[in-house]
């Protein structure tokens, strides 16, 4: 209990506040050495050092008191802060469609968290509702929180126990399924749902945000009205990401889960389709087809739910000078499938063909995707690429590196027969590997080239 | 008798400007030139400062780009959009403006410019280690200042929903807090200074659309807060100048345009805080704060009429009807406008609201215009927006008034307001009259307004409370140990009151300090006078008026660096030439400052004369005007010859010298 009192604090600024006698939420007049000081004591983060004590001032302001400068401290009141979004039931509208909202965690909802000082995932109903009253005018939602991980914790329990929670959903009539995720691993999430949930007949759409809802300019609140808007009232039946198109608050793109990756470590416009188009905009009102070939809604419920997943599977990134012993280890360590990450066309160095032949002989199943995300291996042009193909390693075609490492994964999960790991591995299921790649399927536009910045002037980013 | 009858009801008839004019004498208002001491303290005028000054450093906050660059509003890179939405505060609660600007549903556009704004401005990237140099300035100035500096910088973000930073919050942080400011006659406390970063400049607002530019977003700024301890305006515009010059004592803040601003906080007795915005020149300051007062105090005396009508204010409610344009005669053109734009026209019921909507707020403003501002920011309906029953010039005729009252029921003492705009924006609309007119019931609301230069104030926002604030998750506590402060403290410049004092008791004129303080030059002054030993009252007032002459009527052709002036004089003290020489020398190096003094005394066509050479001519001169003379006084003779002899007597004798050399000979 007494934890509760001073939460955060450890070492000598616990000391100073137990000898006063002034917790947390107090409300404490402070002498210093600097002069008086007044406020209500916050929680310290976690990291912070026990040198300073937090107070929030009258005028709203925290600063931080030196606790060595402090010469006396007295509480004069008490009142706790509850940090909550207003929580309204969500309405129901005949009608309208109905969604399912899966929460993972991650930025879509959050809240300020003491222990780290960071933000943390909230996820209700009632909340979102709150936060986001426009949502009633799209669909009837339920949710449901599967789990509440940060992005980059999920793992392969994770997807098995969502693909089952989509499964179940589907089977009892949803209309449309959206799942609120953290961005960095996003098109993981994306790809290894398009493998485990096939046949959907209904939308499931992949949602973050770049910039937490606790920021008036949070993308949260638009991408969560596109999802919503996808999964109740389009007819793409597939696992499609959903995030900004420009860093303006003003479309969303759906991208395949199987082609999409986070491009940007903080721009709301990270989310691009590589080496093809998107499937279509998203606006609050509207989807504007952009590929003419998609799976279509249906009315059946025939879905497939293959919930596998091996985590005996790893990548490896090639750099120029790797030693064999790279990858000895990690067969040593008994990965039974390594996804290599090599360079332009599907390149590892000499002193690595040792170490690939040890590996197949141990069984090791090598797939060769590439370093420059845009374009296809290809392994035939050098000698080089037929030496390896020769030695076991199985050319992955455009897939992105990410995406074959889920599939990889799926994949062990289910077989260890190279030829039916090799089968499942290059037969697409939705577009992991395309037969060609269209010309506006690589565009990285060039700053300082007129052409490109006249048409940023006139085209919102 | 129908005639006598008539003239009865002619009579009779409403006259709004009078309304305006008996109430403007009513509440007692004074302008503020025939104002005293005795005028503030019957109204209560109680006023604080909010006092931003940027800071000289060369990049911007939190983030590489440069500070200080700016550019035209229609020279950009590219333009990207935001809408803001309100979140919740630290403790829970939504703020009041948040929730406000929430309702305008406005699109906010930016114009980049790649030289001045990074990822990191338009909020793609999140911010940078907080900027060093920035920080020891404002720590230097918080030590100038008396405030008791924090042991851990914490960065906390401070929400602004109208666009103005497109991440919605600026980030800021407080460096100290309960200082305080010698004023002549008084002390005036001060809350807090704080470091943030610049908002962007607005390059318009139209309808739902406001656009932004990013250049000033971002550079650092100090915000120097007082308690609302001046009780004239006076002393609010004393208090603002001894702080603008506390921060240009330190010769490391940014001059020049838009560099230096501030929000004054006024309020009247039984009055709220309102804060005018944004006051670009501190001359401004007197007349806004006088009129701020007295519209609080009108306000007030509008609650008392109303609460004497209305009883029960939880029964008073606006009705309101949709005009059908062809029913009425409308001519005046915003209405046909309107019209002809497909908006729709709407009637609003004001029930007990007779002579409220005419009555006097500001000079020149009445109780509608309060009504039609909050329209424009928060309904977004662009002005003119409304019209009502009483214009002191109606705009709608008679017959169409009346017609209007009926549609309305309306009774003799309900007024009316007719407005116009887009069918979408007519619900927000509605709920803005309602709430300006409950909020009449209640007296002064809390908000924000925005200063003109004939020193009357609108509607700009609702003010914000203490609710916007929260901790910055993307950045840790930066802690400021005592040896560091200290050090900082070794390097200060001498204080403002003290440099008064000192030039008081030198003798210099006071007109002179205002310059003086403004351009920092009492350290220059002070070394002129104690290294090269010249009287301080001829120093002081060279600065206060031949360089400000100068520099308002001359252009250098490079850089001109102050400590010129130093040089000059040591030049003339070496050389010992008379001083008034300086007088003459000054536009020259202003103009040219690479031109050395010798070449300079050869562009004025100085030369060296000894006493008796310049008094020989006195003589002669004498004679010469007597032949010619115009006229037989004294003086006029002494002031001829002194014009004649001036330009050879500069530099070489004092001017008074010569002046008792002219008037004893006979």
């Amino acid at each position: 209990m007494s934890d509760d009192f001073f939460q955060g604090y450890k070492g000598d600024a616990l000391e100073v506040l137990k000898k006063f006698n002034t917790r947390v939420w107090g409300q404490a007049v402070i002498d210093t050495t600097r002069g008086k000081f007044n406020g209500t004591i916050l929680p310290r983060a976690e990291n912070d050092d026990d040198k300073h004590i937090v107070l929030k001032i009258p005028t709203g302001y925290n600063v931080g008191i030196d606790i060595k400068t402090i010469t006396e401290m007295k509480e004069t009141g008490y009142k706790k802060a509850s940090y909550k979004i207003p929580e309204k039931a969500f309405p129901y509208t005949p009608g309208l469609p109905g969604v399912k909202l899966f929460g993972t965690g991650g930025t879509i909802a959050s809240r300020l968290d003491y222990r780290t000082g960071a933000v943390i995932p909230a996820f209700s109903p009632g909340e979102l509702y709150g936060a986001v009253p426009e949502l009633a005018d799209i669909c009837n939602l339920e949710t449901e929180k599967v789990f509440a991980v940060f992005s980059e914790n999920m793992g392969p329990e994770q997807y098995k126990k969502l693909a089952k929670a989509i499964g179940k959903e589907i089977k009892e009539g949803i209309d449309g399924i959206v799942i609120g995720h953290g961005t960095d691993t996003l098109h993981h999430t994306g790809a290894v749902l398009t493998f485990m949930v096939q046949n959907t007949p209904v939308p499931i759409v992949l949602v973050g945000s770049q910039r937490s809802s606790d920021r008036p300019s949070s993308d949260a609140a638009l991408n969560l009205m596109h999802a919503m808007y996808t999964a109740g009232h389009s007819d793409i039946a597939e696992v499609m990401v959903c995030m900004f198109g420009p860093t303006s608050d003003e479309f969303g793109l759906l991208h395949k889960g199987t082609r999409v990756r986070k491009m940007h470590s903080s721009y709301r416009s990270t989310f691009r389709t590589i080496g093809d188009m998107p499937l279509a905009r998203v606006t609050r009102k509207e989807i504007i087809p952009i590929k003419k070939r998609y799976n279509q809604r249906r009315k059946d419920r025939n879905v497939k739910i293959l919930p596998f997943f091996s985590d005996e599977v790893t990548m490896l990134y090639y750099y120029p000078g790797m030693k064999p012993d790279a990858l000895d280890l990690l067969v040593e360590a008994g990965y039974r499938g390594v996804v290599i990450v090599g360079t332009g066309l599907g390149h590892v160095n000499k002193e690595l063909y040792p170490a690939i032949e040890r590996a197949h002989a141990k069984g090791v199943h090598m797939y060769m995707t590439l370093q420059t995300i845009w374009g296809y291996v290809h392994m035939f042009v050098y000698d080089t690429g037929r030496d390896m193909m020769a030695k076991g390693i199985i050319p992955a075609g455009n897939m992105l590196p990410e995406v074959a490492f889920i599939k990889l994964g799926w994949v062990l999960g289910q077989t260890d027969d190279p030829e039916e790991v090799k089968k499942l591995m290059l037969t697409p299921i939705n577009d992991e590997i395309t037969p060609r790649e269209p010309y506006n399927g690589y565009l990285v536009y060039q700053g300082g080239i007129p052409e490109v910045e006249d048409f940023i002037r006139r085209v919102h980013k | 008798m129908l005639f006598s009858l008539l003239l009865i009801l002619m009579k009779k008839r409403f006259e709004p400007k009078e309304n305006y004019l008996e109430t403007k004498k009513k509440i007692g208002y004074v302008p503020r030139k025939e104002s005293t001491q005795a005028t503030y303290d019957r109204i209560g005028f109680k006023s604080g400062l909010e006092v931003h000054q940027q800071l000289k450093t060369d990049e911007k906050l939190f983030c590489h780009c440069p500070s200080g660059i700016y550019n035209e509003s229609d020279d950009y890179d590219a333009e990207l959009i935001r809408h803001m939405r309100p979140t919740l505060s630290e403790l829970g609660e939504y703020d009041g403006t948040a929730l406000m600007e929430f309702k305008t549903r406005k699109e906010i556009v930016y114009r980049i410019k790649n030289e001045t704004t990074c990822t990191y401005e338009i909020d793609d990237t999140p911010p940078f280690p907080i900027d060093r140099k920035a920080l020891g300035i404002a720590i230097e100035i918080s030590l100038l200042s008396k405030l008791n500096i924090v042991g851990e910088v914490h960065i906390t973000r401070k929400q602004y929903l109208d666009g103005s930073i497109p991440t919605g919050f600026q980030r800021t942080a407080i460096i100290g807090v309960e200082g305080e400011i010698p004023l002549k006659r008084k002390n005036i406390r001060l809350i807090q200074l704080s470091i943030e970063e610049d908002s962007c400049r607005e390059i318009s607002d139209i309808g739902h659309v406001r656009t932004f530019k990013t250049d000033r977003l971002g550079i650092p700024l100090i915000e120097t807060v007082t308690y609302p301890d001046c009780i004239n305006p006076d002393e609010v515009k004393e208090a603002c100048n001894y702080i603008r010059f506390l921060n240009r004592s330190t010769g490391k803040v940014k001059t020049g345009m838009g560099s230096g601003r501030q929000d004054v906080n006024v309020s009247c007795r039984g009055g709220t805080r309102v804060e005018i915005k944004g006051v670009a020149h501190t001359r401004l300051i007197p007349e806004l704060t006088h009129n701020e007062c007295f519209r609080q105090w009108a306000l007030l005396s509008i609650r008392e009429e109303l609460k004497k009508r209305v009883k029960d204010i939880s029964k008073w409610s606006i009705c309101h009807k949709k005009l059908n344009y062809y029913n009425f005669n409308f001519r005046y053109t915003p209405v046909t406008e309107a019209w002809k734009k497909q908006y729709k026209i709407i009637a609003v019921n004001l029930p007990e609201f007779k002579d409220i909507l005419s009555h006097f707020t500001q000079p020149g403003k009445i109780f509608a215009d309060e009504i039609s501002n909050r329209l424009m920011v928060i309904a977004c309906l662009d002005k003119p927006n409304m019209t009502h029953s009483e214009e002191f010039k109606s705009v709608i005729s008679l017959k169409d008034m009346e017609k209007i009252r009926k549609i309305l029921k309306a009774k003799d003492n309900d007024a009316q307001v007719i407005f116009w705009g887009p069918e979408d924006d007519i619900k927000t609309a509605l709920e803005t009259i309602e709430e300006r007119c409950r909020m009449a019931f209640e007296g002064v609301p809390n908000e924000t307004r925005k200063s003109f230069k004939d020193g009357t104030t609108i509607f700009k926002r609702v003010l914000p409370g203490a609710d916007r604030m929260y901790p910055d998750t993307d950045s840790v506590p930066i802690p400021l140990e005592d040896e560091y402060i200290e050090q900082l403290g070794q390097n200060l410049p001498k204080e403002v009151i003290d440099m008064y004092h000192q030039l008081k008791k030198w003798n210099v004129p006071e007109d002179t300090y205002t310059f003086i303080f403004k351009k920092n030059h009492f350290p220059l002054i002070d070394r002129i006078i104690k290294e090269l030993k010249i009287d301080p009252r001829f120093v002081g007032t060279f600065f206060g008026h031949h360089l400000k002459f100068v520099e308002g009527h001359h252009i250098p052709a490079a850089e001109f660096k102050y400590s010129i002036i130093h040089a000059m004089f040591k030049f003339l003290k070496e050389k010992d030439l008379d001083l008034e020489l300086a007088k003459k020398i000054l536009p020259v190096i202003y103009e040219y400052p690479k031109i050395d003094f010798e070449s300079v005394l050869t562009v004025i066509k100085y030369k060296k004369n000894s006493k008796e050479e310049i008094f020989s001519h006195i003589p002669f001169l004498k004679n010469k005007f007597r032949e010619n003379r115009k006229s037989a006084i004294k003086k006029d003779e002494n002031d001829w010859i002194m014009g004649e002899l001036r330009p050879i007597a500069i530099g070489n004798l004092p001017l008074k010298e010569l002046y008792v050399a002219v008037n004893k000979m006979k």
